[in-house]
């Protein structure tokens, strides 16, 4: 039971987290694609804020205040009760009900069409982007090479 | 005596009006986007994000623009934005040994795990003026390697390992937010950091360099560099669990500082630590030196009465916004103070005359 519960709130976070940081151009374009987008009433209005993100003194000590990052939120609950949440990254009040909708989808019956036809690509796009900025990096990696002193 | 003025509204409005038309510069030229200045100057976009203490390139993008490109009035304009934003809670403490890292170098050891990769530096140019880009033209695409997936290591690890650098030991202790409450001073490590990353660039790199020229020396070596994306987490109250919601880009030097021990410490090497928003390279190396400079009485160093070791001369004058705004207040009316002074420096010249006129009928 414990470790369903787990697994379900790794899932949740995991599609959440995606869903923050994705860009929203990616996201309204699949969300415009698919259905109609279903009936919710708002438990919070999306609102825009900010979070006040820490680092660590040297990478692993104490904790500090480095600067704040925008966010916006939002809660709805769908026609059959199901509530999400949006957390997303930047100031879009659209992307973060998109994203709750999203949320509440993904924990009702739709959630297998919904991770096929929005998840699914929003992920392996990312990944794309992600590998493509690696590969780059990987280029301008410095391989070494000692020259002989021919004293002898 | 001093009337009460009002007026200047109308030359008020019609200097603004000219501002805007000067900010926009000549209507034969195309004007420029928001994603133009975010995506082709992005670290200008980065400074101000890191000064103005709020990451979000869209809206310093528009910052920027409506500065003329002046980016202290750039990251004003951020920092008021910023006090119109409600809290919605704090970050749990980022993981740069998670970074994606688009660089990653150290001048300490060759061979680091990871290996020392360049990135898109500057470093390595020849600072020569490059006329091809006065015209358009496409920019080949870059070369590709094979890409790494693991993390990349901490240098800083493998110093550890050997127990021969100071620890950082983890701590949940919350530290102090500048934006809340005043600064007070000994503001401990913590507070210097924050108030050091959101500082003015050109202000640490100056109190950097001096410590570099002998005042306060702690001999620095950059153990490492690195530039890339690091995922934000926060626990969310209402799932009663921890979502990434968002992720910044992040520069992280870590120093590599002699120190021969003191009454407290053994003989081992130091740290100064230095971690800003955005690709911001030369304020990273300078944070982490004047960081460590401001380490001097926890570790048991001698109080060299250098500039950089002083917290509250480096912290009270590293903010440009607190800097600025005190100092061009200066220029707005000060007609009663003036005319004040005006009035005594006239009392003490006749005061003085009235003197000379005396001694004069005396002899």
């Amino acid at each position: 039971m414990a470790d369903q519960q787990n697994i379900a709130q790794a899932a949740r976070r995991e599609w959440m987290g995606l869903l923050a940081r994705t860009p929203e151009e990616a996201l309204m374009t699949l969300w415009g694609e698919f259905e109609t987008p279903p009936s919710f009433v708002w438990l919070r209005n999306p609102e825009v804020g900010g979070v006040m993100v820490r680092g660590q003194t040297g990478g692993t000590g104490a904790p500090f205040n480095l600067g704040e990052m925008t966010v916006t939120r939002c809660s709805l609950v769908l026609q059959d009760g199901t509530v999400g949440h949006g957390y997303v990254q930047g100031r879009s009040k659209g992307k973060a009900e998109v994203a709750a909708l999203i949320d509440a989808l993904m924990q009702t019956e739709a959630a297998t069409e919904v991770r096929a036809q929005i998840i699914a690509p929003l992920s392996q796009k990312m990944q794309v982007s992600k590998t493509a900025r690696a590969a780059k990096a990987a280029a301008t990696k410095v391989e070494f090479f000692t020259m002989v002193r021919g004293e002898d | 005596m001093y009337v009460a003025v009002k007026g200047g509204e109308k030359a008020i409005e019609n200097a603004h009006a000219w501002l805007a038309e000067e900010r926009r510069g000549s209507t034969d030229i195309a004007e420029l986007s928001i994603a133009q200045i975010r995506e082709q100057l992005s670290l200008a976009v980065n400074r101000v994000m890191a000064e103005g203490s709020l990451y979000d390139p869209n809206l310093v993008a528009l910052a920027i623009k409506q500065a003329r490109g002046d980016l202290i009035e750039a990251i004003f304009l951020i920092r008021a934005y910023r006090t119109t934003l409600p809290r919605f809670g704090y970050s749990n403490p980022v993981e740069t040994g998670q970074m994606t890292c688009d660089r990653r170098i150290s001048a300490t050891f060759k061979d680091a795990p990871g290996g020392q990769v360049l990135g898109p530096t500057f470093d390595y140019t020849h600072r020569l003026l490059d006329f091809k880009l006065a015209a358009e033209g496409e920019v080949p695409d870059a070369p590709e390697g094979q890409p790494r997936t693991e993390p990349t290591p901490h240098i800083t690890e493998f110093l550890q390992g050997e127990d021969i650098i100071q620890d950082e030991p983890v701590s949940d202790a919350i530290p102090g937010d500048l934006t809340r409450e005043p600064m007070e001073f000994p503001a401990g490590r913590p507070l210097r950091l924050q108030s050091l990353t959101r500082g003015d660039e050109g202000f640490v790199l100056g109190m950097a360099y001096s410590t570099q020229r002998g005042y306060a020396r702690n001999h620095a070596f950059v153990g490492e560099l690195r530039i890339g994306k690091v995922a934000i987490e926060m626990d969310i109250p209402e799932l009663g669990f921890a979502i990434e919601i968002g992720e910044v880009e992040l520069t992280e030097c870590e120093t590599v500082n002699q120190f021969t021990g003191s009454k407290t410490e053994p003989p081992q090497f130091t740290r100064g630590y230095g971690l800003v928003f955005g690709q911001s390279e030369r304020k990273s190396i300078a944070m982490a030196l004047v960081d460590r400079a401001l380490r001097w009485k926890e570790l048991g160093e001698d109080n060299l009465g250098a500039p950089a070791q002083d917290e509250e001369f480096v912290l009270s004058h590293a903010d440009n916004i607190q800097a600025t705004g005190f100092l061009e207040h200066i220029k707005l009316p000060h007609y009663v103070d003036f005319q004040s002074e005006l009035e005594l420096v006239r009392k003490l010249r006749r005061e003085a005359e009235e003197r000379i006129t005396q001694k004069e009928a005396a002899e």
